[in-house]
């Protein structure tokens, strides 16, 4: 920092915290974007009280203004904090930010105040707002990170949720598929089936494919796969529930699937699985 | 060196696969099961690959010659006990052992090599 220090700067802001917290947190509670359904007013005090003190540590401290340094540590572990709860807690992006950017009012108040020299006065503004301006990008990519983290978890739970194996009868399993069919599903998929299989001892396992919207090439390889996957565990794989569109376009495709049985719908293939496990279910004559 | 042992019960030829699998050991099995067939006139062998946990192409090409060759030689051939990962890792490697028979575990092995046999 240049003539101005930041010492200067922070000086004045421990001197004047009181009034600067009281207008920061009006500014806050007042903005359009605040929920307070989901944060409360004592929250947001508690986190603009400790913000700045750290924050005003730190501009004691500063060495330069690309906010690097040591000193800044504390800061920017609470502002990951704060815009990570508030990601969590479901916070727009802007309403994050919010919290850093609605600090510059307050703070230009009191630098008007404190410095009558315009030419030290607009260096100061310019100081305050280029920290801040850092400050706020920094809370945003810590939220976009926390968002990312949100989306990627809930992704791995839905490619969990949407592969169930279930056991039909005994020793035939059943895999509904709903969705596309993309290699990283299919790798859950054909884990999770060949680990029914050791589990359940099953021979045939059912692949329903009613719910899968599409069959392209690379989703009738990874079929295939499965299938020969299951194969080598010594299970039979029948494929059911192909829709008339699908076959079409399998057979235009010129994929070969006559290495397995299919069916058109599951209740075919599971009788055909009844057969080749010698079972039977017969009405019971009343 | 190392062998893998090769069991006769009855008609049947068991081989059961306990130790690491290294390129040596596979081609000796190769030859011993050859010759244990060709002796006892074997009509059917079980090859047990439950134990074996890391497979590479060389080895899965040769658990399907080895299948292959006792089907030459007349023996009916299942391959049990393939574990979940190495079934994964075979059929990425494009080695789908199309041909041979395989089972869960011995006990379904030795029941579709009985059903084989009585026809």
């Amino acid at each position: 920092m240049t003539n101005v220090g930041c010492d200067q700067i922070a000086q004045v802001i421990q001197k004047d915290e009181k009034i600067i917290l009281e207008q920061w947190g009006s500014y806050q509670l007042s903005s359009f974007t605040m929920r307070r359904d989901l944060i409360s007013e004592n929250e947001v005090k508690q986190e603009s009280r400790k913000f700045l003190q750290l924050f005003s540590g730190a501009l004691q401290n500063n060495k330069n203004d690309k906010l690097t340094g040591n000193e800044w540590d504390d800061v920017r572990v609470l502002l990951a904090d704060v815009s990570l709860s508030r990601a969590k807690k479901g916070f727009s992006p802007s309403d994050t930010a919010t919290f850093i950017f609605s600090l510059k009012q307050p703070l230009f108040n009191i630098a008007r105040e404190n410095f009558k020299d315009i030419a030290i006065l607009a260096e100061v503004l310019w100081n305050i707002t280029v920290i801040l301006d850092k400050l706020g990008l920094y809370t945003t990519e810590v939220y976009q990170k926390g968002r990312e983290e949100i989306i990627s978890r809930q992704q791995q739970e839905m490619l969990e949720l949407s592969t169930p194996v279930v056991q039909l009868w005994e020793g035939i399993l059943a895999l509904p598929m709903i969705g596309t069919l993309d290699s990283s599903r299919t790798q859950v998929v054909m884990e999770s089936l060949l680990q029914e299989i050791v589990d359940t001892g099953a021979t045939i396992a059912i692949l329903d494919i009613t719910g899968v919207p599409t069959v392209d090439t690379l989703v009738a390889q990874h079929l295939l796969k499965t299938v020969a996957a299951a194969r080598l565990m010594g299970a039979d794989c029948i494929i059911s529930g192909i829709r008339p569109q699908i076959a079409q376009t399998i057979v235009h495709l010129g994929v070969d699937l006559t290495s397995v049985i299919t069916k058109a719908t599951l209740a075919d293939a599971f009788l055909v699985a009844l057969e080749r496990t010698k079972q039977k279910i017969v009405k019971v004559a009343v | 060196m190392d062998r893998i042992p090769i069991l006769k019960m009855g008609e049947h030829l068991l081989v059961t696969i306990q130790v690491d699998m290294h390129d040596q050991i596979a081609l000796n099995l190769q030859d011993d099961l050859t010759n244990q067939i060709a002796k006892y006139k074997a009509k059917a062998v079980l090859i047990d690959i439950s134990a074996l946990e890391i497979v590479d192409s060389f080895i899965g090409r040769m658990i399907s010659n080895i299948a292959g060759l006792s089907r030459i030689l007349d023996a009916q051939t299942v391959v049990v006990g393939m574990r979940p990962a190495v079934a994964i890792t075979l059929v990425e490697l494009g080695l789908t052992l199309d041909g041979v028979r395989t089972a869960l575990n011995v006990e379904k092995g030795l029941d579709i090599l009985r059903t084989a046999l009585k026809r």
